[in-house]
């Protein structure tokens, strides 16, 4: 199990972060967004072949409106 | 202050930086970055939502202008960090808009997470320009750690009050070798052109804006108040005296009969 954006989620065998994006329907190709994994920042280079950790936290942002 | 402005090495045309936060439609938001001539908007780092209405992004781009993420919501030097390294990465600037609060309530800035921020981001290669109190010796304390800009508040984020604490906006200008951008608090366009007389280089506005009855034509008195003031600035204004001084000749009077 794993949490993204801070919901409980079956990653599946060892997934890369690219492979966390596809199962969330969000093309890991776009741009606009960014990913940190256990509070550090995973460059989008490494998404295809870093894997997420049992129980790891992801977070995954945007820009939205904001002062 | 004719020459434009320039914060790390950029030059800007523009004096007023506008925020995007508070608008309730991006084509309003869209329309209000023409009206104001701004160059840089800023926006917030967010969890990712699928279901935002149109992009945000592609609105920014079309109307060609830049964005300036910012570090709202974190109140730890820690997870302003991080914030703005997700912000460099998802929108490849260097640029921060650095804010650490310390308190919900009054959305003031935490001073000391603050400068560790300020100092680990400067140091991590971004051009960090903080909100910060309108504390003139934290101002100082920020430009020393390498900050690009200093952005103090002129009263708490989103309450229109205005510059509070025109004598200590005063003080941070003559003091800073940076630009100083007022942020925060500006509630209509007099507000704006008060703080380009008080020497600000230049103003940031978000709610005075997004959240006016009609923003449009609020993004185009504040656009219009930043440039009076900026001109006011220039001008010099007249001394402030106790009492009055008679602008009109005290020789000359008729005697009229009884």
């Amino acid at each position: 199990m794993i949490y993204v954006n801070g919901v409980p989620t079956d990653g599946g065998e060892n997934p890369t972060i690219r492979d966390v994006l596809l199962a969330l329907d969000i093309d890991p190709d776009r741009g606009g967004i960014a990913v940190a994994v256990d509070a550090e920042v995973a460059r989008r280079g490494e998404w295809p072949r870093r894997t997420v950790p049992d129980g790891a936290r992801v977070e995954i942002v945007m820009a939205t409106q904001g002062g | 202050m004719t020459a434009p402005l320039v914060i790390a090495g950029r030059e800007l045309r523009s004096r007023l930086l506008l925020g995007t936060g508070g608008f309730t439609r991006l084509e309003t938001l869209g329309a209000a970055i023409d009206t104001c001539e701004c160059e840089l908007v800023t926006v917030a780092m967010r969890r990712i939502d699928a279901s935002a209405p149109g992009s945000l992004l592609d609105v920014i781009a079309a109307h060609g202008v830049d964005v300036l993420p910012n570090t709202a919501g974190c109140f730890t030097a820690r997870d302003a960090v991080l914030t703005a390294q997700l912000a460099r990465e998802a929108l490849q600037t260097d640029w921060v808009k650095l804010e650490v609060i310390g308190d919900e309530r009054t959305l003031l800035p935490d001073a000391p997470e603050l400068l560790a921020a300020a100092e680990q981001l400067v140091d991590d290669g971004f051009v960090v320009l903080p909100y910060t109190n309108d504390d003139p010796v934290l101002a100082r304390r920020l430009e020393d750690v390498g900050c690009a800009a200093v952005m103090p508040l002129g009263s708490p984020i989103g309450s229109g009050m205005g510059i509070a604490n025109p004598a200590n906006i005063t003080l941070i200008v003559e003091a800073s070798g940076v630009p100083v951008v007022l942020d925060a608090g500006v509630g209509t366009a007099s507000d704006a052109a008060l703080a380009m007389e008080l020497g600000c280089d230049a103003v940031l506005c978000a709610s005075a804006i997004s959240r006016a009855a009609d923003p449009v034509a609020m993004a185009q008195a504040i656009r219009l108040a930043v440039r009076a003031g900026v001109l006011a600035r220039g001008a010099g204004r007249i001394a402030r005296r106790t009492h009055a001084r008679a602008s009109s000749p005290a020789q000359g009077m008729p005697e009229f009969a009884e």
